[in-house]
């Protein structure tokens, strides 16, 4: 029964990541572009974890840490781009 | 122990992947930049923290170790959300609003800082 809600958890998740795609092509605003990127990257953690339950192994995770700090870090990067020009002044 | 523990997973994988897709969704329909961003941050958070509690669970039930590793990562998400979301905040303000569009800042004008006058005259 798990791998059944497994299935439809990487459904969701996946059609998420869809949608972000869509936003980052056809967004109106800059921040609305700077925030569907974020949110693409969490939803590739949520994608990554789930694939850790389906095979068993806590490999996984270490990988979707990197991608959080990653995510993170370049969602502030872009932010200071758009204000200022520069990342590190 | 075990059927609890498997209907625990599968309830915390369904519920949170319906809040994945409703957080995103609502980056697509919402019509306000500042509305936009409420749903992401918030919605979507909460749907990869109910992955990882039910790897953590899975992780009990199958296996001989305890694991709270998905903990950071949910702690990390926890704490850089906001960060993130302020400086989304501040593009969306620096790019598209005018002075005319924000509220009021009361008596300084730009900054709403706190008046001190009566003080000051007292001191001196």
């Amino acid at each position: 029964m798990i791998l059944y809600a497994v299935t439809f958890a990487f459904g969701c998740f996946s059609l998420a990541l869809l949608m972000n795609l869509w936003k980052v092509v056809f967004g109106a605003e800059i921040a609305d572009r700077i925030l569907a990127l974020d949110t693409m990257f969490i939803n590739a953690i949520a994608l990554m974890v789930l694939y850790g339950i389906v095979q068993g192994t806590r490999i996984y995770f270490e990988a979707s840490m990197i991608i959080a700090m990653l995510g993170f870090v370049s969602t502030v990067a872009y932010a200071r781009f758009i204000l200022r020009g520069n990342i590190i002044e | 122990m075990a059927v609890v523990l498997e209907y625990l997973i599968t309830a915390f994988l369904i519920i949170s992947g319906i809040f994945g897709l409703v957080g995103s969704f609502g980056l697509l329909k919402l019509n306000d930049a500042m509305s936009r961003l409420h749903a992401p941050t918030k919605a979507t958070t909460l749907g990869v923290g109910g992955v990882l509690l039910a790897s953590m669970a899975n992780a009990f039930a199958t296996g001989p170790y305890f694991s709270v590793h998905e903990l950071m990562i949910t702690l990390f998400l926890l704490l850089t959300a906001p960060i993130t979301a302020n400086f989304i905040a501040k593009v969306h303000i620096h790019q598209k609003e005018s002075q005319d569009s924000l509220p009021r800042a009361g008596e300084d004008g730009i900054w709403a800082t706190l008046n001190l006058g009566d003080a000051k005259e007292d001191k001196s």
